[in-house]
């Protein structure tokens, strides 16, 4: 019997797992993984913070689908963790988080740098586990794994105290996994799935509301076959972007706050909609009790807790959003190829005619330099193919609006908590695990800065990664609303010319590269792309350019305030 | 309205916390919650009692089955099954009182379970209504101290 460690273990483990990468930071219990992972094939990327080393994670399970691994030591190792854990089960990504603890003797007892994670993190994991005793390690983690990744995806911690890291197990440890309370429903009913048929059959103005359940299935080219067949016009949440492709006809982007007025409006007009993987958060629905007031609502979802949450649901369907479209694809095609195909002209032209009325516009012949049109040259100098990741405020809406989306898994953002400095980390992960893709940040100059230090790890970690920065020397979202509703008094978020980001970025080996006028974006932007090493690009944006269409705060989404300078 | 949630949960660390956590994370008040082993000792039983309106009970129903240690919940039919408390009330007593202490303590078919010098300790079973109508007999006799189990509930007939 050969005996190996449980850090051995543990590699060993998440290489079963198909780990291919971890983003971690070493400390005093993590030693012993640490030396191990020396001798190993795992790659491993050093972050310069935590949170950080989440977000990598996160964005690196985003791109790819896989599970990211995030890896911290105990006490503030772990605690830094918190926001990009919180971040990912907020959006429901598949992450495992490992932390080190403190020895089992001494837990409890407020040991050096002894938190208990598990309990802090308990309200924003999908499940956690303390591994007591190494016997308990192989199974802890590949149920770890299964939970992360199946069902609703989530971020699962598994807290291991460095004794049990040390000690020793027969390398050939047979695993049991045993999960009684864990048994997500992938198969829709099929009886509510016929009705939901006829239901879409007989709706003279529906709608398909798509969210990230879509990209975390794997739904969308079944979505799309379905939207086609059935005539069905496409909203999506901001989660959802790229699960439908937002340049064709059928596509009205998508809704809420920011989102196109032609979507807000379809939503008010709507007789139907047809919600598949997205939980009615209040940035999509504005004041609820006013939200959709002629719709019957059909909702698709695995976690049945998100059903009739939010919003009334006339047909519930509980089960994997890929499943559930397949079987009610079929299902329709059953219904028209006996009775013939629903002619929905008159709806879709309704919506033709708003989506012409109502473009998403800003002054494309001012002189200044304006940020929707540095983010449609993004666009069209990567041909619409890159992956983009965004930070968090008007720089996040500039890029959901104005980069078009046709691919899932392309369009990364902190929906859900809405987290400042996640895009810079998220797209090293999404760059580590797409190689060949073009990754960019589209990035705010707040945001970046509560991030920046990871500039060192995109360097040293050689993963190029392209920050185009929209630098208008504000919080700048938080001063739209200074400026919208609290009578332009811009208390603590002007933050200009507090940092020269060329320097600092060339400080950490990267380049930096300035853009101040309108002629030069296109150049800069190329140039970004051809430079195989990390690139910022600091882009002096007009200050007090605002993001419209806009809904206030509670209000109805119809009523949406526009650009009125 | 009282909602009985008898929760089936896999008899792990950790597992009592993620409940109650859950329960004051979603807004709910817990009035009363028992823990037991079952007849099988991998398994724990949690009753709680809950005070809320009939959406917000299915949405915390719901989260809970979310949890991936609880392996099954029921919400009890109040008028279908049998529920249970246990209190054990330490009631102030001199020569004069005593006597009719113990009348009151008979009547409720109640047992006396520790006699002091100047105190009966009481102990009864039974639903809620009856433990508080005994409750309000003895208080004017000066109530040293009360402890409550929680409530406990089987649901009528063979089905479990
Ligand atoms: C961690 C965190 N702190 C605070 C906020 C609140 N907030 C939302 S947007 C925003 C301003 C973001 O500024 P910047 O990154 O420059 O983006 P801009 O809106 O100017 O494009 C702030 C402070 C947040 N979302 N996240
Ligand atoms: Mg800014």
């Amino acid at each position: 019997m050969s005996k190996i460690t449980g850090a051995q273990m543990l590699l060993k483990c998440l290489e079963k797992e198909g780990v291919d990468v971890i983003f971690g930071y070493p400390g005093g219990v993590m030693i012993p993984i640490y030396d191990a992972i020396f001798d190993g094939n795992l790659r491993h990327i050093l972050v310069r913070h935590e949170q950080c080393a989440a977000h990598a994670a996160d964005g690196y399970a985003r791109a790819t689908g896989k599970t990211g691994v995030c890896m911290a030591t105990s006490g503030p190792g772990g605690t830094n963790l918190v926001t990009g854990i919180a971040n990912a089960y907020m959006d429901s990504i598949p992450m495992v988080a490992i932390t080190g603890q403190v020895a089992t003797g001494v837990i409890g007892t407020d040991a050096f740098q002894e938190a208990d994670i598990t309990g802090i993190t308990s309200p924003i994991t999908k499940h956690n586990y303390l591994v007591k005793s190494i016997e308990e390690l192989p199974v802890v983690v590949k149920e770890a794994f299964y939970i992360a990744s199946t069902g609703r995806p989530g971020p699962v911690l598994v807290d291991i105290p460095v004794d049990v890291l040390k000690s020793l197990i027969d390398k050939n440890t047979k695993v049991e996994v045993k999960l009684n309370g864990y048994k997500p429903t992938y198969k829709g009913n099929l009886r509510q799935i016929k009705q939901a048929a006829k239901k879409i059959f007989s709706s003279k103005k529906p709608v398909i509301f798509a969210g990230g359940g879509i990209i975390s299935s794997g739904a969308s080219s079944i979505l799309t076959e379905f939207a086609k067949k059935a005539n069905l016009p496409v909203i999506t949440t901001l989660l959802g972007k790229g699960c439908f492709p937002e340049n064709d006809e059928l596509s009205l982007r998508i809704a809420g706050m920011h989102g196109t007025k032609y979507a807000n409006l379809a939503f008010t007009e709507t007789d139907l909609i047809i919600a598949v993987g997205v939980r009615f958060d209040d940035r999509v629905t504005g004041k609820l009790s006013e939200f959709a007031p002629e719709a019957e609502v059909i909702h698709i979802d695995i976690d049945p807790a998100e059903i009739g949450k939010n919003i009334k649901t006339n047909i519930p369907i509980v089960g994997d959003a890929k499943s559930v479209l397949k079987d009610l694809s079929n299902e329709y095609e059953k219904i028209i190829s006996s009775k013939g195909n629903t002619d929905r002209s008159e709806w879709l032209g309704r919506l033709k005619g708003l989506k012409q009325k109502y473009p998403l516009k800003y002054d494309r012949d001012s002189k200044k330099l304006k940020p929707a049109y540095i983010v449609e040259k993004i666009y069209e100098v990567t041909k619409g193919d890159a992956i983009i990741c965004t930070e968090v405020g008007q720089n996040q809406m500039w890029a959901a609006q104005f980069y078009k989306s046709s691919q899932p898994r392309t369009f990364i953002s902190s929906g859900g908590l809405g987290t400042m400095g996640f895009g810079l980390p998220a797209s090293i992960g999404a760059k580590v695990g797409r190689p060949d893709k073009t990754v960019i940040d589209i990035a705010g100059d707040g945001s970046i800065q509560m991030v920046s230090q990871e500039l060192a790890t995109a360097v040293t970690g050689k993963v190029p990664i392209k920050i185009m920065l929209l630098n208008n020397g504000y919080l700048g979202m938080v001063r739209q609303w200074q400026e919208l509703f609290y009578n332009r008094r811009y208390s603590e978020t002007c933050i200009k010319n507090c940092v020269d980001f060329v320097k600092l970025v060339e400080a950490y080996g990267g380049v930096g590269l300035r853009v101040k006028e309108k002629r030069d974006v296109e150049g800069a932007i190329k140039k970004a792309l051809e430079i195989n090493n990390l690139v910022l690009v600091d882009f002096w944006i007009e200050m007090e350019e605002n993001v419209f269409p806009m809904v206030a705060p509670g209000a109805p989404i119809n009523k949406m305030l526009e650009d009125n300078k | 309205m009282n909602h009985i949630i008898s929760v089936l949960v896999e008899n792990k660390a950790g597992v009592l916390a993620k409940i109650s956590s859950l329960f004051s994370r979603r807004g709910f008040n817990i009035e009363s919650l028992a823990v037991g082993p079952t007849e099988n000792d991998e398994i724990s039983r949690i009753t709680i009692v809950v005070n809320a309106e009939k959406h917000g009970i299915e949405q915390v129903v719901k989260q809970l089955y979310k949890l991936i240690n609880v392996i099954k919940i029921q919400e009890l039919d109040p008028l279908n099954i049998v529920e249970r408390e246990l209190v054990l009330i330490k009631v102030s007593t001199d020569s004069k009182t005593r006597a009719e202490v113990l009348e009151i303590v008979n009547i409720f078919r109640a047992n006396i379970v520790d006699v002091g010098k100047k105190s009966l300790l009481v102990e009864i079973t039974g639903t809620r209504s009856k433990v508080n109508a005994l409750e309000e007999m003895l208080r004017p006799y000066g109530i040293l101290e009360l402890v409550r189990t929680g409530k406990i509930a089987c649901s009528r007939g063979s089905k479990s």
